[in-house]
């Protein structure tokens, strides 16, 4: 079947709505509207302002509601329109979702998920254009998907439903229009293990979400000069696959970490350290990192394609791991 | 606020039900007392960390919980172990819990601030300042979604009323019409901000009344007020009246924590809260109308220790949960909920 990533995501939260009374979808604009990025089109229609409900603009007060309702034998789904205005619930998935179980000595656990768009590259500027998935990652409590494909577009969603834990999903904007095809029987995945979208012998690529693409684009141009390049989906961000990470690196010896986020105490950061703590003797090269430019993500085309991961950056890194190239001093530029 | 009940009307209330009246004094008494012996093992090192007591506010507590019923659920602060004993959460398993061991209702994890049962719905202890309130939203939504006539009573200090999250949880209750109890104790102070430094509305029955909620001030000193006032509030909530506010003007005795050196109050001011004790008052009015007499308090205030006793044995007696359980918790073992 022809689909698109919206799609994709669309029949996940219709196909999970129809499995479970107790699943409904709430957030701002999700029903009348169709959601602000038209991912919940037609689902009012089809199942109601009880079940796709509509909220006022106060993401403390409606992710807290989704905690609550969790808490009360619901199955939520929270839509955050975009990442930045999760900042305003932080409060909420930080102090409460993450936690509650754990306080509570095991008594409460919270079964909610909470889906938003992240990352940049649309020129939206600095307040509509932030990864901020690897500091939700750095929260114990929470799981974070980053689902990158089709396949976990549409299949990520009723596993992380599943999940008796509060469940983060970040779905990159970029990513919304991308088309394929996809299995008509296609359903529920795991959420627990990354993936190689691509094998190679040479050097292995790492990353998620909304540059996979990007890092799939680099492969290919890679291979074209010559340089089998083995690429890893980390789809959870945490807890991180550390086996998955630890195999390619051990199959290739040579390792570059894609992230858009910031590179300054990024996910990057941290697969890179892992790499280095449990396989540094298997490395032949220092592990190569391309992350966002250090600063707010700017409006202007040309500026901001600078400030963002791009293949040819990824390419570049690839082959100063490979030893084809010399790598700049390493450390953000700035 | 609601009118106070004239003498006789008082007089007639507690001779119509001299039980409860009594039950209502010895729950107070119950939290007083237990909180005064959690004061005296914070100095003697046994607890530690924040300790919040509720010494002077006891009547909201007892009052409230006295009208909740058992599928109820209730959301609370950090100043919560009234809340939580009198919702039914063990003394001994409370104790326990401030000791930091493995028998404490959340096996030493929580502690003071954190206190959690889902035995009797308790949903905490919450020490972010108005963190509680979405999640009370969120469990009369599902209460409302699943079509059960349960109420949840949600409380919070009147510091949390200048935090976004109090308007936004008040919106969305009253938006959607969910039946929630939001219970405001009027303490006067946010640590050390009187009300009037920190709200442009000092009249907090009437800020609340801005989102459609039905709201009324209670007198928070007078158990009998609370009760009754709570009472009609959850009855009007239970029945599908939408979500009730009460702001219970109440004052807290103690220093805000166990770090406080109180500057910012007149002892004069204290000392004048307290001749309204909630406590001492009724216990007055009691022997006035002839329902309670030395005998009968002293063996109210027997059992009342003998409790806190037992409390303080079990807590003492209990055992650290072992280090390698550490991890527990963070998610949740296969096979939940
Ligand atoms: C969001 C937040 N900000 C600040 C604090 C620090 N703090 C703890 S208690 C408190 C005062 C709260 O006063 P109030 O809500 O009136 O409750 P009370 O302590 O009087 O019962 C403050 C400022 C906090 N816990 N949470
Ligand atoms: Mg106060």
């Amino acid at each position: 079947m022809k689909t698109t990533y919206r799609e994709a995501m669309r029949a996940a939260m219709r196909d999970a709505m129809q499995r479970d009374e107790r699943v409904f979808l709430m957030g701002e604009d999700v029903g009348r509207y169709g959601g602000g990025f038209a991912v919940s089109l037609g689902l009012l229609e089809e199942f109601g302002p009880q079940r796709v409900r509509d909220t006022p603009l106060s993401e403390a007060g409606f992710v807290g509601a989704g905690i609550g309702a969790a808490l009360g034998g619901m199955r939520p789904i929270v839509e955050v329109m975009t990442v930045n205005f999760s900042l305003l619930a932080l409060d909420q998935i930080v102090n409460n979702a993450a936690t509650l179980l754990h306080m509570s000595g095991g008594q409460f656990s919270v079964p909610l998920v909470i889906r938003m768009t992240t990352g940049g590259g649309r020129q939206l500027a600095a307040q509509h254009s932030h990864s901020l998935e690897g500091w939700l990652a750095h929260i114990p409590g929470l799981r974070v998907v980053a689902p990158a494909t089709l396949e976990d577009a549409r299949g990520m969603l009723w596993t992380a439903l599943e999940d008796p834990d509060p469940v983060l999903i970040f779905e990159h904007g970029s990513l919304y229009n991308v088309a394929g095809e996809l299995a008509d029987e296609a359903g529920p995945v795991d959420i627990d293990r990354a993936a190689v979208r691509r094998a190679g012998a040479d050097v292995s690529l790492i990353t998620y979400g909304g540059t996979l693409p990007t890092v799939l684009a680099a492969a290919d141009a890679l291979a074209a000069s010559g340089i089998d390049a083995e690429v890893l989906d980390l789809r959870t961000l945490r807890p991180l696959d550390d086996a998955a990470i630890l195999a390619t690196v051990a199959k290739t010896h040579r390792a570059v970490v894609v992230d858009e986020g910031w590179r300054s105490g990024s996910l990057s950061a941290e697969v890179s350290a892992r790499i280095t703590e449990s396989a540094f003797y298997d490395l032949d090269a220092p592990v190569g990192r391309v992350c966002s430019e250090e600063v707010p993500v700017p409006y202007a085309k040309h500026l901001e394609e600078a400030a963002l991961p791009s293949a040819e950056r990824v390419v570049a890194a690839a082959r100063v791991a490979v030893g084809e190239a010399v790598g700049e001093a390493v450390g953000p530029r700035a | 606020m609601t009118p106070p009940m004239t003498a006789e009307e008082r007089a007639a209330l507690i001779a119509a039900r001299p039980d409860r009246t009594l039950d209502l004094l010895r729950q107070m008494l119950r939290v007083r007392r237990l909180e005064e012996r959690c004061v005296e093992l914070y100095s003697a090192s046994k607890i530690r960390g924040f300790l919040h007591v509720y010494i002077g506010e006891e009547a909201v507590a007892a009052g409230v919980m006295s009208v909740l019923g058992p599928d109820d659920a209730v959301v609370a602060t950090y100043r919560e172990h009234g809340h939580a004993l009198l919702r039914g959460v063990p003394a001994s398993a409370i104790m326990a819990e401030m000791y930091g061991h493995a028998e404490g209702c959340c096996r030493g994890r929580g502690g003071s601030m954190h206190l959690f049962d889902a035995g009797t719905r308790f949903y905490g202890g919450n020490a972010i300042v108005a963190g509680g309130l979405p999640l009370a939203v969120g469990l009369a939504l599902a209460d409302k979604m699943l079509g059960r006539d349960r109420v949840t009573a949600c409380f919070f200090g009147e510091g949390a009323m200048a935090e976004g999250e109090f308007h936004e949880s008040l919106n969305l209750a009253a938006l959607w019409d969910l039946p929630v109890l939001f219970c405001c104790e009027n303490n006067l102070y946010a640590m050390g901000t009187a009300l009037e430094r920190s709200e442009s509305q000092t009249d907090l029955a009437l800020k609340a009344a801005a989102y459609e909620v039905a709201s009324w001030a209670v007198d928070g000193m007078d158990v009998l007020a609370v009760e009754e006032a709570a009472r009609r509030a959850v009855d009007a909530v239970r029945s599908g009246g939408g979500p009730h506010f009460l702001e219970f003007r109440t004052y807290r005795f103690r220093a805000h924590s166990m770090f406080d050196p109180e500057r910012y109050r007149e002892k004069a001011e204290v000392e004048h809260w307290m001749e309204r004790d909630p406590i001492a008052s009724l216990k007055v009015e009691l022997e006035a109308s002839g329902h309670l007499d030395e005998a009968v308090w002293a063996s109210l205030s027997r059992e009342v220790d003998a409790e806190v006793d037992a409390a303080v044995e079990f807590a003492e007696a209990g055992t650290l949960e072992p280090v390698a359980e550490l991890a527990r918790f963070v998610h949740s073992e296969r096979g939940t909920p």
